[in-house]
């Protein structure tokens, strides 16, 4: 066999990667959203968390160390030759915010899945978002069936920022998740426009 | 949390077993969308390399993001990112790192997502 040692950082071999997280509450649709827009079928990975890193009392000796095991769907959309986007649905148990942290960091910007029917379940992913400074938008899923509110009563419902965009989407159909994901990345250019104007009002 | 595992929590003892135990990669820096390209065949793997390392070889021949090879090797991420600590050591896989976090995405790049995001 011809063995030969090569160079993948020349040309367009290596993307840089960009990512974007999906959340909110079990069942709202992170998953459906993701394998929308995806050019691959959803992926999975997984992380094992012993009893140590979801902060139980640190236990010496390998034979009481418990393991759990949190997973994460995720999918991808090449954006152009060298440049790739993930997007990464949230675990849904919040008590794996050690998990949360390493998918935030370096990340874009979050689209927080609402459900009218249960709307208080997305309230754990928008303070978390608030606390990490980290840009998000609220995507309304309109359910078959479900109630149908305005995105005025949802925000007022939510007490958001009057900055943050909520919009109602289907999350099973392409279009509207691009378009989500449009209404989150302006949404994370304002932002940023923003927090560059304050930090030079501040050094005038 | 139980101490017992069924079968729905998968292969636990393996992984760990393919790292010899070893939780950590010595090296730090695979971010879940860290990319991964194999610099080398695998014809240059020393011979403690084990199946795992070259399937990752093999498979990282088009760039992969560190979350698919953990996917698609059905490995948890701890147990990937001890093979690539492994395989960086070794010199056959090339790292692209995403952006620092220390600051904010660059507005060009932002821009450049929303152009293909519209254009898909």
């Amino acid at each position: 066999m011809d063995s030969k040692r090569s160079d993948p950082s020349r040309g367009a071999a290596m993307p840089l990667a960009v990512k974007i997280l999906v959340a909110g509450g079990f069942g709202v649709g992170k998953t459906s959203m993701v394998g929308a827009v995806s050019e691959i079928k959803p992926l999975r990975t997984e992380e094992q968390l012993t009893d140590r890193s979801v902060g139980v009392d640190d236990v010496s000796g390998v034979e009481r160390k418990t393991t759990t095991t949190v997973a994460m769907d995720f999918g991808r959309i090449t954006i152009r030759d060298g440049l790739v986007l993930y997007l990464f649905g949230t675990p849904g148990q919040d008590r794996f915010w050690f998990m949360w942290d390493e998918l935030a960091l370096g990340a874009l910007g979050a689209v927080v899945l609402a459900d009218t029917r249960r709307l208080a379940d997305c309230f754990p992913s928008i303070d978390y978002f608030e606390r990490r400074r980290l840009p998000f938008i609220i995507g309304v899923n309109c359910f078959d069936g479900a109630l149908r509110y305005d995105s005025e009563e949802i925000r007022a419902a939510l007490d958001l920022d009057p900055k943050i965009p909520v919009i109602l989407c289907d999350v099973r159909k392409r279009e509207s998740g691009k378009q989500v994901l449009i209404t989150l990345v302006e949404h994370v250019l304002a932002v940023m426009a923003e927090r560059q104007r304050q930090q030079g009002a501040v050094v005038r | 949390m139980s101490e017992w595992l069924d079968d729905e929590a998968g292969p636990v003892v393996r992984p760990y077993a393919l790292t010899r135990g070893r939780t950590r990669s010595s090296r730090e820096g695979f971010e879940l969308i860290a990319i991964i390209a194999t610099a080398a065949t695998s014809s240059f793997a020393p011979a403690g390399a084990g199946p795992e390392h070259l399937a990752i070889l093999e498979m990282c021949v088009r760039p992969l993001s560190v979350a698919e090879v953990s996917a698609k090797m059905r490995l948890p991420l701890g147990v990937v990112r001890v093979l690539l600590g492994d395989l960086l050591e070794y010199g056959l896989i090339a790292v692209r790192r995403p952006e620092p976090d220390n600051r904010l995405p660059n507005e060009r790049l932002l821009k450049e997502v929303l152009n293909g995001l519209q254009a898909l």
